[in-house]
């Protein structure tokens, strides 16, 4: 069957019911490509699995961060409506200000994010304060009404799912919401509370016992601010009215800052809320605690390069601020990774990698081999071992083991020592190494951090700290050598330990020698006239000078230079590493096409320069030109460049089949038959209508004959 | 149009054109030169007003416009851009950058050593040779164009030998040196009017620096930059502000081509061969290497976007036939004229769920194929898109019903876009949704089927059609009929040229027709004027002052066309 028509735009394939394929297939797709290297099924479930780890990590650290936020406005719920609840006669005086109580939730520039957030936040709500629920979003209630529909359907099914036993009740409820009004939505409101009470404290109630008699209703606006004005000041007002017979809650979700709910309503409307503000964390802190679980560790052996690491920053930093697309930029590079580097079914759990080793086959061995990182390996051995390791498979599996265990010993201690060098270095001025700690582990990444200029500055800023900070300082990084998973550093936290206390006993030295400064001092202040004062400063300044350093100074440069010693030896980049190639993910380039594409780019340079892709001699040009050879749609698209707004067809026309005959030679010169003419005029017909499609020029009514020019400048 | 000249000689031999012959073609034929970009006549007469307050050295200003060009030789060599892959944003959305304008200077003073042998690219980007295009030259004296037609050579000399080689076999092109007069005429006061308010003092400062600055001027360039970019944007609007085109007048009609239908163009496409088939077919077997690899990444919830020049509707139809054979799926041609996401949830909805039934609006039937696809995890479902980018699907109620739909874990969509301006249509939140992976698949293949559609451009098929019917309906009018509709229609075409010609006046025509005795009341021609509007022969619409104008809305070559035949028949 084709999908050519002039009749029909759309069409179904239906395979018949045995033929089709069974679900569940998404492994053979991983090995179709890859049936020349082995283990393509194994590195598939290591991909799948450690990716539900990860994700159900990320999942864990979104829930963890939001936790606090969600108790607050928990407790703003219970407290909205405890007067509702005692059913007393108070109420009523309390309710005669009419005021909805609202939550005004601000949470950020990514909107994307949002989503998750609401849903794991009703999730909560249903849990603990009740089932009345609905989520709003603006795109689905362009007016009044639409908002009531969704706002009641949503609310009654939810209702049902609370008690799906009566069926008949369901039905009539699907009856009223054809009546869309405060007043049904109230009946139902009374309704079901009074069912709830009436009844007696059956199954139903234990299982819902956590909600209270007569539960709030809430209502999230998930993106307040495109909504209409009028739809919700309407909705403001009308529930206002209703808001002693009816418990309602709004919850406004808002992307950018609280001023927009007073930009948004006049203060008739706004007067009717009584709004108090949360704040979500910021996506950034997001970012860094996830960039903190998932890659400062080595709980997953599969790690970034830094290129890549820097692209998903980037993407994040300036297009979306979005964690989920980081995470799912960082979901790709594990997919993409698993799928093209055959020797990633290496890139395991410590416990897994002797028997992944011991059962490599002699292929893979090859591929390892192969590994640039490990012939460089190989070539820093004695001769007899560069044979052993190059010809023996048994002994190159020996070595292969042993390195990996090397790498993660290596990533153990890298992880605590940047966390150290980070405790330094985010304090001081200007923070010549970045403030968080992942463009410190994009610097450690990249090259010998310890040969840059920033680190040389930072460490002179830290030879300048005060003794107060020294001394913070250093029992921060105590704490995370001692709880670091490192077995090396029980040296390092002994030597750190030893700083400490001396730098207690200078404090008690200190104390006398501020005594004798204080007399020197003293000295200073007698001395009234200028000449004298002068002079002492000058001698005070050549003492200084030629003076010893103090013995804190003297301390400050070993424990500055101890830190350094341990960045040398710590933070080498991972690409020195043998065998790094199989945990880390390094081509930046594929994650950046797929991921942050430039679809005009790729059309220019395939308009202004086709030898990029057809890789034919006759379209090489120099750069800035075209062979007059180029496919049709190039030297139209290049004649076009030199028209202004509006192009005349027939001069187009022209100007291509000049360019044209000129190639085809001489031959078709003189009586030119009309066959080749209207070869060409066809030709350019097409070429210009695909310039049309593409959007490049448009019809123009302005003049007969005449297209328009869509683009300005270069392309 | 001047860089047709380098690409027609490419292959022509170079041929040397004397003085007086360039010097002759600029006298008369310079009327070609108008068409040229709005903006660059800007720059020239800005120029041109620069040249005429030292018109004595003016030699000298050309002797340092070269020297312009060497300095900027050592600049675009540093950053000639290696691959076209490395094109930065900036080049390809600049308005025109400095880079760029130095480049052209490059290529055209090598140009001007050796004429024709490669391509100028883009020749209009450069202020300095602007300055020298015989726009400006034509207002001087000839003496001055003999000066400096030396220069000019290399650009003037386009139009004169490509209107030389056309003239041998195109008697037609003869006269083609006309243009609008009304437009020249017009054109000139408005030089002056530009004369006077550049006099005025107010003097591009990136121009007068760009022609004082001595070698090098690296960091310069860099300066000017800014200046240059402000610049340029005032350009832009100078050159969008007024709404007179400077372009030739001729039209197709004159050509005297035979028209094409479809048909015949498609029949004349097949007889042109391909140009590098077997490149392109290398491209593509470079794609269908992916096809494992989309399948994956559609699984692992990832949708897929494939961009490039090129059609790549054969592609995805090769994936289909090769990979999607036994599973269900959707394919749906964007490009069809009236495609509409209606009919692609009906046909989900219909032929994939087997629902009988219908939808009060697209949302809820959207809601029901979310339910059952989230309801049964067996459903699996493959959505083919080509062209998401459609004029009729790039609505955004449209796009956020397929985002929505491709965001469900069992349906996996693969779509392609073409127009440059496509990703515009997705905001962050239907980015997300869609879950897009990029994927560049430039293929050049032509856009048969994609195009085939379109009658918009080069109006063959639409006039020919136009005009059947309209000779099909009159003739089966009366004869007073026939000769109403035949005024309105000789009506319209006197008034052709008015582009504000709002139409006929109802009470106008109602007294030319009495003259003619067509008609003898108000209420037969209304009844007659009804008959042809529901024939749609013509078109009413109200004036701001509430009068009925009458229109026939068929272009002006149609109804001559009709007219012609008419006389013909009678």
């Amino acid at each position: 069957m084709s999908t050519c028509s002039v009749s029909k735009g759309c069409f179904v394939f239906k395979p018949s019911p045995k033929k089709r394929r069974v679900s569940q297939k998404t492994a053979i797709d991983f090995r179709e490509r890859n049936n020349a290297s082995e283990d393509s099924e194994l590195r598939f479930v290591t991909c799948q699995s450690l990716w539900n780890q990860i994700k159900s990590e990320t999942e864990q650290i979104q829930e963890d961060l939001n936790k606090q936020l969600f108790d607050n406005l928990l407790s703003f719920l219970r407290r909205s409506h405890s007067e509702f609840q005692e059913k007393t006669t108070e109420w009523t005086c309390q309710m005669k200000s009419r005021e909805i109580p609202t939550a005004a939730l601000v949470l950020g520039v990514n909107v994307t994010d949002h989503d998750l957030t609401f849903r794991s936040f009703s999730e909560v709500l249903q849990n603990n304060i009740t089932p009345y629920i609905a989520l709003l979003e603006a795109k689905d209630c362009p007016d009044i009404k639409n908002l009531m529909q969704k706002l009641m359907g949503q609310l009654m099914n939810c209702y049902i799912d609370v008690d799906s036993l009566e069926d008949e009740d369901s039905v009539q409820v699907s009856q009223n919401r054809i009546r869309c009004s405060m007043t049904s939505l109230i009946n139902w409101y009374e309704n079901v509370t009074k069912k709830t009470d009436s009844e007696t404290p059956s199954k139903k109630r234990t299982s819902s016992s956590r909600h209270w008699q007569s539960p709030p209703v809430v209502v999230i606006f998930k993106d307040m601010e495109s909504f209409t004005t009028k739809v919700l000041q309407d909705f403001i007002v009308i529930s206002s009215q209703h808001i002693h017979e009816l418990p309602l809650v709004l919850i406004f979700g808002i992307a950018t800052s609280p001023m927009i709910i007073h930009s948004l309503l006049p203060h008739s409307v706004s007067s009717l809320l009584c709004i108090e503000l949360f704040q979500s964390l910021s996506c950034k802190e997001h970012l860094s605690t996830i960039i903190d679980k998932l890659l400062l560790t080595t709980q997953f052996p599969f790690k970034l390069g830094e290129k890549v690491l820097q692209v998903l920053i980037n993407i994040f930093l300036y297009h979306d601020f979005s964690v989920q697309n980081f995470i799912k930029g960082f979901q790709l590079c594990m997919v993409e990774h698993f799928y093209s580097q055959p020797l990633s079914v290496l890139c395991c759990q410590v416990v897994d990698t002797k028997k992944r080793v011991n059962s490599l086959s002699h292929d893979q061995c090859e591929n390892i081999r192969k590994l640039p990182s490990f012939r460089r390996y190989v070539e820093s051995q004695v001769s007899e071992k560069q044979i052993a390791l190059l010809t023996a498979d048994n002994f190159l599996k020996e070595i292969i083991q042993k390195l990996l265990e090397d790498l993660h010993v290596y990533h153990e201690n890298y992880v605590s020592v940047l966390r150290c060098l980070h405790v330094f270095t985010s304090s001081l001025p200007k923070y010549p190494l970045g403030k968080q700690i992942r463009e410190l582990h994009c610097a450690c990444l990249e090259n010998r951090v310890w040969e840059t200029e920033e680190y040389e500055s930072s460490l002179q800023l830290a030879r300048m700290l005060n003794k107060s900070d020294l001394v913070t300082m250093l029992q921060q990084c105590v704490e995370i050598f001692v709880s670091s998973s490192g077995k090396e550093f029980d040296k390092t936290v002994e030597k750190l330990k030893e700083f400490l206390t001396q730098f207690q006993k200078l404090e008690a030295e200190a104390i006398q020698e501020r005594d004798v400064s204080v007399s020197s001092q003293k000295e200073l202040q007698k001395k009234t006239d200028l000449y004298h004062l002068q002079k002492t400063l000058l001698e005070l300044k050549e003492s200084r000078r030629s003076k010893k350093l103090t013995k804190f100074e003297m301390l400050r440069f070993e424990v500055v230079d101890y830190i350094d010693s341990l960045v040398r030896t710590y933070l080498v980049p991972a690409d020195h590493k043998t065998l790094h190639e199989i945990v880390y993910f390094n081509t930046a380039s594929v994650l950046r096409g797929h991921l942050n594409a430039a679809p005009r780019i790729a059309l220019h340079t395939a308009l202004n320069n086709p030898y990029c892709y057809l890789k034919n001699q006759a379209l090489k040009s120099d750069g800035g030109s075209i062979s007059n050879k180029a496919p049709d749609i190039c030297i139209v698209y290049k004649l076009h460049l030199e028209c202004g707004r509006l192009i005349n067809l027939v001069d187009w026309l022209e100007a291509f089949s000049t360019v044209v005959m000129a190639v085809e030679g001489p031959n078709a010169d003189a009586a030119s038959s009309d066959q080749v003419d209207d070869i060409i005029h066809a030709r350019f017909i097409r070429a210009v209508s695909e310039l049309e499609l593409l959007g490049f020029i448009k019809p123009s009514k302005q003049k007969t004959d005449h297209v328009a020019r869509l683009t300005w400048g270069a392309c | 149009m001047s860089q047709t000249e380098g690409k027609g000689s490419g292959a022509l031999q170079v041929k040397f054109v004397p003085d007086e012959e360039v010097l002759k073609h600029i006298a008369d034929d310079s009327g070609i030169k108008v068409r040229k970009d709005k903006t660059q006549q800007m720059v020239n007469v800005k120029r041109f007003v620069k040249k005429l307050e030292n018109i004595s050295d003016d030699e000298d200003q050309e002797i340092l416009e070269e020297k312009n060009y060497v300095a900027v030789l050592g600049i675009c060599a540093q950053d000639s851009m290696g691959n076209g892959s490395s094109v930065s944003g900036g080049e390809v959305y600049s308005f025109q950058t400095p880079k760029r304008s130095s480049k052209m200077a490059e290529l055209a003073s090598e140009l001007a050593q050796t004429p024709g042998q490669s391509v100028a690219s883009d020749h209009s980007k450069c202020p300095e040779k602007t300055a020298k295009t015989p726009q400006s030259s034509k207002r001087l004296s000839s003496n001055k164009v003999q000066q400096r037609s030396k220069k000019k050579e290399f650009v003037s000399t386009t139009p004169y030998r490509l209107r030389k080689r056309l003239a041998a076999p195109d008697l037609y092109l003869e006269s083609e040196s006309e243009y609008s007069a009304s437009c020249s005429e017009e054109e000139d006061e408005e030089d002056q009017k530009e004369v006077s308010t550049v006099l005025s003092g107010q003097k591009t400062p990136a121009k007068t620096k760009a022609a004082s600055t001595p070698p090098p001027r690296n960091n310069l360039g860099k300066k000017n930059k800014e200046d240059k970019m402000s610049n340029l944007v005032e350009e832009y609007f100078e050159a969008h502000s007024s709404s007179k085109v400077l372009t030739s007048d001729r039209t197709l009609q004159k050509l005297q081509k035979r028209r094409l239908n479809q048909q015949t163009l498609h029949d004349l496409l097949k007889k042109a061969p391909l140009a590098y088939a077997a490149e392109i077919k290398e491209l593509n077997q470079q794609h269908e290497s992916l096809f494992s690899k989309w399948m994956l990444q559609m699984h692992l919830g990832f949708n897929i976007v494939l961009y490039g020049l090129g059609s790549k509707r054969d592609l995805l139809e090769k994936f289909r036939t090769s990979v999607l054979q036994d599973s269900v799926h959707l394919v749906v041609n964007g490009y069809f004229p009236s495609i509409t996401v209606r009919s692609i949830l009906n046909s989900i909805t219909e032929e994939v769920l087997d629902h009988i039934g219908t939808f009060r609006s697209p949302l809820d039937q959207l809601e029901f194929i979310i339910k059952r696809f989230k309801e049964d995890s067996s459903l699996e479902l493959y959505v083919l898109i080509h062209n998401l980018d459609s004029q009729m699907l790039r609505g955004e109620r449209s796009q956020q019903i397929l985002a929505q739909l491709s965001s469900l874990p069992s349906i996996y969509l693969i779509a392609s876009i073409d127009h440059i301006n496509a990703p515009l249509m997705w905001d962050q939140a239907k980015l997300s949704l869609y879950n897009w992976l990029w994927y560049e698949t430039t293929t050049f293949s032509p856009y048969v089927e994609e195009t085939s559609y379109e009658n918009s451009l080069l109006v063959q098929q639409s006039g020919s059609l136009a005009l059947s019917s309209l000779t099909h309906v009159l003739r089966s009018l009366t004869l007073n009929a026939r000769g109403i509709f035949r005024l309105l229609a000789q009506y319209q075409l006197e008034n052709k040229d008015n582009p504000s010609y709002p139409g006929l006046s109802f009470q106008d025509f109602y007294q030319q027709c009495r003259e003619h005795f067509l008609v003898n009341s108000d209420l037969t021609l209304r009844a007659q004027l009804t008959e042809f509007r529901d024939h749609k022969l013509i078109r009413t619409k109200r004036g701001a002052d509430g009068v009925e104008y009458l229109l026939i809305p068929v272009d002006d070559s149609t109804l001559t066309d009709f007219l012609e035949k008419e006389d013909e028949d009678v």
